[in-house]
């Protein structure tokens, strides 16, 4: 958790220093939602998320320096400068993206555990989504087909009460996660800001998916930070004392903080020394993203063809690219 | 004359119309409470209230449809597609209802709505976010596609677009909001389907649309100081309806063209235009056609490279110096 808030903390002022480009979604505040959910999974359980990417990427293993030389555009990057914040991908670790299209990734969390299910392997998928992704067509298309064949598919709603500056309220009818009971899934809802409370949930929720192929609605409530973007000034829909008093009270890295302090398994120089550790972590990322080349011009035509690629296997005929 | 930027010719557009017809609606994600995504309809759910001025959930499929239908029994919606890449979302509603009900009912229904928001690269969003979807859209027919360049544009043809009885897909540009230009504060209409002579020149014709019009402004106005080349930029303002008329007439007058599109070179605008100059005036043309693209490929992130994907101005100048040669 603590390196994924130090992380965006360091590509927020590589932002304000024109390193990045683009959108910046930032998951302050998030962070127990990512982190509890992923902590749960094993080698056959996948990931797939939005655009709100970051948490989950690190959460699922992703090295910060390819996240880091992804936001800066860099040949280096996890997706090679081609995806950018909102498109993290890395299949070795499970994590299927990072998806910028409001809703698009849900589908495609259903097709995993459809290929987990035909395939005879026992995983689950969790598909991530934002409490304003729900009133998407192709969400609920995808509810359907997930009960209906018994996927081994977890909708993680991930409520931070906002999509952009329309609250929850003037989004959406009805409560969110029990939409399933019109599908016939089971469904839970719980609090995000504490690690403990999401792994309590979310375990039951995953086992049943990964052991006996039931889908779920999870949501899970949250808060984010930082506007929507670090482009949205984020002054017409929410006030700051809000935002405050979330920090104030729930923060998921003090919660968790505290917690490990009460029960004695950390220490304030422990602690400490943790957070040293991940901001100079966060700091070599962006020194390595800094150094590193940016893709050439030759390389905006690569990754978009598998034959273009691997011209021994061509089959085809024909040309391909046009100018 | 006043200096309006391009969010804001759009922006008294659509509040013209607001006044003027009370069955115009204003219907989007964040188009009110937040103001729009880019401010384009800032202070207009103040002025006109949540009657005229609706804030939708993200569901495009369910209000681009819903807005269809409204359109079929008298309502007038403009409807913002926070990028236009987003309508991937809403295809279906409006190739397959907006474009086609008013052949389906033999002419019986019609569906007067604008659908409007950026549709552009260049900004860093990424391949999702960067569609340019002005060729896909008026291959379909049903539709009318407009492509505004400058304020002026934007303003006399939204207000044309929202008058239209026929489904309008009004594709502005991101980096256009901020852009100034000089507006009349009298009212005024651009009929769609004009194109705009935007700089006369001899040499050659420059074809554009969008913001690739300004490429090429820029370009002819370096292709004349420092190359002694006469430039003619004609600005389509609309792809559908196309101005056949006068870009033949600038062929005619120049004998040599180049075709500039942001969008991708297959099937772009520019292969309908190229087929269309050589059918009618092959005889006119002193060169084979020429035409500047973005690279084909999916829009790229890296912010330098996606700034060498796109045209520009140093790519307009080359190519029609080699056109010339
Ligand atoms: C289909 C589509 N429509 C609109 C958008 C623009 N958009 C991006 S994020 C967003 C809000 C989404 O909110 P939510 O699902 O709650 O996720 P959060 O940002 O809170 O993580 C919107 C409207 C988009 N990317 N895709
Ligand atoms: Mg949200």
């Amino acid at each position: 958790m603590l390196l994924i808030r130090r992380f965006e903390e360091r590509s927020l002022r590589a932002y304000q220093a024109k390193k990045i480009g683009g959108f910046l979604h930032l998951y302050n505040g998030q962070e127990a939602v990512a982190v509890g959910c992923c902590s749960l999974l094993g080698d056959n359980d996948h990931v797939i998320t939005a655009y709100r990417d970051h948490g989950h990427a690190i959460a699922m293993g992703m090295d910060i320096k390819a996240l880091m030389a992804e936001l800066y555009g860099k040949a280096t990057g996890c997706s090679k400068g081609k995806g950018g914040s909102m498109h993290f991908f890395d299949p070795a670790r499970n994590f299927w993206g990072g998806h910028g299209i409001v809703g698009g990734q849900v589908p495609l969390g259903a097709g995993i555990a459809y290929a987990l299910k035909y395939r005879g392997i026992a995983g689950a998928c969790l598909a991530f989504m934002g409490d304003g992704a729900v009133n998407q067509g192709s969400v609920h298309e995808t509810y359907n087909l997930a009960a209906l064949w018994q996927l081994p598919v977890v909708f993680v709603i991930e409520n931070n009460g906002y999509s952009m500056g329309t609250s929850q309220a003037r989004s959406s009818a009805g409560e969110l996660s029990k939409r399933a009971e019109g599908y016939d899934m089971d469904w839970g809802i719980c609090g995000g800001h504490d690690i403990y409370e999401v792994r309590a949930c979310m375990a039951k929720f995953v086992a049943q998916a990964r052991d006996r192929s039931k889908p779920a609605i999870v949501e899970i409530d949250t808060y984010r930070y930082r506007g929507h973007s670090v482009a949205d000034p984020d002054n017409t829909y929410r006030t700051k004392a809000e935002v405050e008093e979330y920090r104030r009270s729930k923060d998921p890295i003090q919660v968790f903080r505290n917690a490990l302090l009460a029960e004695g398994v950390l220490d304030e120089i422990g602690a400490t020394a943790i957070d040293a550790a991940v901001r100079a972590e966060a700091e070599a990322a962006a020194e390595f993203a800094e150094a590193s080349p940016f893709p050439a011009v030759a390389d905006i035509t690569k990754d978009v063809y598998w034959e273009e690629d691997n011209p021994s296997e061509k089959q085809s005929r024909g040309r391909i690219f046009f100018g | 004359m006043p200096l309006l930027s391009y969010r804001e010719a759009i922006r008294h557009a659509l509040a013209e119309e607001l006044q003027r017809d009370p069955n115009v609606v204003v219907m989007g994600e964040e188009v009110g409470q937040f103001n729009g995504a880019y401010k384009v309809t800032e202070g207009l759910l103040e002025k006109f209230g949540p009657k005229r001025i609706v804030d939708t959930p993200i569901s495009e499929a369910g209000f681009v449809g819903l807005g269809i239908g409204a359109s079929m029994l008298g309502i007038r919606p403009v409807i913002e597609l926070m990028f236009w890449s987003f309508y991937a979302v809403a295809f279906d509603q409006i190739l397959n209802n907006a474009a086609n009900i008013r052949y389906m009912s033999g002419g019986q229904i019609h569906c007067p709505l604008v659908i409007r928001g950026p549709g552009n690269g260049g900004t860093n969003v990424g391949a999702t976010h960067s569609h340019t979807p002005e060729a896909i859209c008026a291959s379909h027919p049903g539709v009318k596609v407009v492509c505004p360049a400058t304020a002026y544009d934007a303003k006399g043809l939204l207000k044309s677009a929202i008058r239209d009885n026929d489904p309008v897909l009004f594709m502005e540009n991101t980096l256009l909001y901020g852009e100034k230009w000089e507006v009349p504060t009298e009212e005024y209409l651009i009929p769609l389907g004009l194109a705009d002579v935007k700089r006369p020149g001899t040499d050659l014709t420059i074809i554009a649309h969008g913001r690739a019009v300004v490429s090429s402004l820029a370009a002819a106005h370096t292709l004349e100081q420092d190359h002694g080349i006469s430039a003619e930029v004609v600005d389509l303002r609309s792809i559908r309806p196309l101005d056949e008329e006068t870009v033949l007439a600038s062929v005619r007058k120049t004998h040599r063209v180049l075709l500039v599109e942001e969008g991708k070179p297959f099937c772009g605008v520019g292969a309908q235009l190229a087929f269309m100059i050589q059918e009618a005036a092959f005889d006119d043309l002193d060169a084979p056609i020429r035409r500047i693209n973005s690279i084909d490929a999916p829009a790229i992130y890296s912010p330098p490279l996606e700034a060498q994907q796109l045209p520009d101005a140093g790519k307009i100048i080359q190519a029609a110096i080699e056109l010339l040669r």
